[in-house]
């Protein structure tokens, strides 16, 4: 197998303070895997360093030829204006940015992939309404449908179904699994476990340090999860300089 | 009086009130869709302060050329661009946020502007600044606001993907594409030249009136994006025509009288717009079955 992303010797951080720490290891092409660990422990941190919103203190994110316009991320607090006037539609057709650009035309072709993307997530009939009238869940599911169209070879959703029921969650749940059979690599920051140990292989476990990566069975043990969880949230300010 | 007389008389027979009809048309064409997406992003104050900025630049064209129309172009161009970028320079850098930086910056702005134009010229020219003059708009004038207005709409139509995109979702659009950044400048340089057509005509004090009351207004009348643009440059256009009417009549100074009635149109439409108006809250209507 191929690594689609390589960690070595990874930290970043905000104003000098690690928020992932060391971290060494690869993802492999059209892995799926489930990136978990407690508030603060770098979760989302790593997603930004992946897509380049943050640059490393040290170490490197080598992305194996990836281009950015080949990873499609989730964010965890989408800066999204929702009361901005625009429908459903055109939302998700945003996803075709990689095909059409700033001027391409959107042909019949496109209008079909864009509908059959809002048929997949189940919002058909919803097209022409605002975001703005749409609830927490029915938001994620157009962003969910974005990503569809959005042909991406990596895939990373920042804690995707959070706030979320368990129907809506279910359904974006089988789209990831759609992704991950059609040889597309997942990353996805999750906080249930028992959704983690029923659908992903692979885990890390992340608290600042990389406490455990690999099989989720081994990686989800009780001395593990202690482990993590025992990390200490804050930063310290009086922390010394890293030698390593 | 018959509707003719009322109505279409005053623009028949006088030359001047064609060319100040022509001139606000123009004006409300390119600024209308330009303060729309002013108002989406938050930044309707923004377009009030960048209006003050412009005053400093046009000012030191005048102090160098006198009522000259291209040196108090280009000085209220590169002021208003100057300031735009300062204030951004200074709100990316320092923890003070793009509108306070910005308000700083306008203050300072209109003072250097009101001095410079006083030390030179008198209280007419002062006044002309201030409120400029809809009614003595020369070719000239009418070529750059009508160029203006042009330029707004096709620049508009080129960059309109990434500037709504910009808009909804910024850190998509970061993600996809570099286009941020300077379709950001472009739209600010849109505002700039807008506003310094605006400014020739309704002066520096007024010429935010026909980028900001229309855009308000028609968010009471449209979900859609496009559909707000349509009904802001026809309620701009509208209220050039009905002002000029007004001022005709009623002897009121034709610019304020431009923005009374963009004014009226805006309160007329939190009032009674179909689309969040208060009329319509304010009635109570039966709920749906589902």
């Amino acid at each position: 197998m191929n690594a689609q992303v390589q960690f070595r010797n990874l930290t970043l951080g905000y104003d000098r303070h690690p928020a992932v720490h060391h971290l060494d290891g690869a993802v492999e092409c059209g892995a799926l895997i489930a990136v978990v660990g407690p508030n603060g422990a770098g979760k989302s941190t790593l997603f930004k360093g992946i897509v380049g919103v943050l640059k490393p203190f040290s170490g490197k994110i080598d992305l194996c030829g990836l281009r950015a316009r080949d990873i499609a991320y989730l964010p965890q607090q989408a800066e999204i204006d929702r009361t901005f006037p625009i429908s459903v539609y055109d939302m998700v057709a945003m996803g075709l940015w990689r095909q059409a650009g700033l001027f391409g035309g959107i042909g019949r072709k496109e209008r079909d992939r864009v509908e059959a993307a809002i048929s997949a997530v189940g919002l058909t009939g919803f097209e022409q309404r605002p975001i703005g009238s749409l609830s927490g869940g029915q938001m994620q599911r157009v962003l969910f449908a974005r990503l569809l169209l959005q042909d991406a070879s990596l895939i990373v959703l920042d804690e995707p179904f959070n706030a979320i029921d368990t129907k809506t969650a279910a359904d974006l749940l089988d789209l990831v699994r759609r992704w991950h059979a059609e040889q597309r690599t997942v990353l996805a920051a999750l906080h249930d476990l028992d959704m983690v140990r029923a659908n992903f292989p692979e885990v890390l476990l992340l608290a600042r340090e990389p406490v455990a990566w690999g099989q989720a069975g081994e990686v989800l043990t009780p001395e593990n999860l202690l482990k993590a969880r025992r990390m200490c949230e804050a930063f310290d300010d009086q922390a010394a300089e890293c030698a390593a | 009086m018959s509707p003719y007389a009322l109505l279409i008389a005053p623009f028949a027979d006088y030359e001047f009130l064609r060319r100040a009809l022509v001139g606000a048309l123009a004006l409300a064409l390119g600024a209308g869709p330009v303060g729309v997406f002013l108002m989406l992003r938050r930044m309707s104050l923004m377009g009030d302060a960048m209006a003050h900025a412009i005053l400093p630049g046009a000012a030191v064209g005048f102090l160098f050329a006198g009522l000259n129309l291209f040196a108090m172009t280009a000085g209220g161009l590169i002021a208003g661009l100057v300031v735009a970028l300062l204030a951004g320079i200074v709100a990316r850098t320092t923890e003070l946020k793009e509108d306070a930086s910005l308000a700083a910056f306008f203050l300072v702005s209109l003072a250097v502007g009101v001095t410079i134009v006083s030390a030179r010229g008198t209280n007419i020219d002062l006044l002309h600044f201030l409120f400029g003059n809809v009614l003595a708009l020369d070719d000239q004038t009418l070529l750059l606001v009508a160029a203006i207005a042009t330029l707004s709409l096709v620049t508009l139509a080129l960059i309109w993907r990434p500037l709504v995109l910009e808009c909804v979702d910024p850190g998509f659009l970061r993600s996809v594409s570099r286009a941020g950044g300077p379709v950001h400048i472009v739209f600010l340089a849109l505002v700039v030249m807008n506003l310094v057509g605006g400014f020739h005509a309704l002066g520096t004090l007024l010429a935010v009136g026909l980028m900001m009351l229309p855009a308000a207004a028609a968010r009471f009348w449209a979900r859609d994006i496009t559909l707000m643009i349509a009904v802001a440059v026809a309620i701009g256009i509208l209220s050039g025509y009905c002002g000029l009417l007004l001022s005709f009549h009623s002897g009121v100074p034709a610019g304020p009288a431009i923005i009374l009635v963009a004014g009226a149109a805006y309160a007329g439409s939190v009032l009674l717009g179909s689309v969040g108006g208060l009329l319509r809250r304010g009635i109570p209507r039966r709920h749906l079955e589902a």
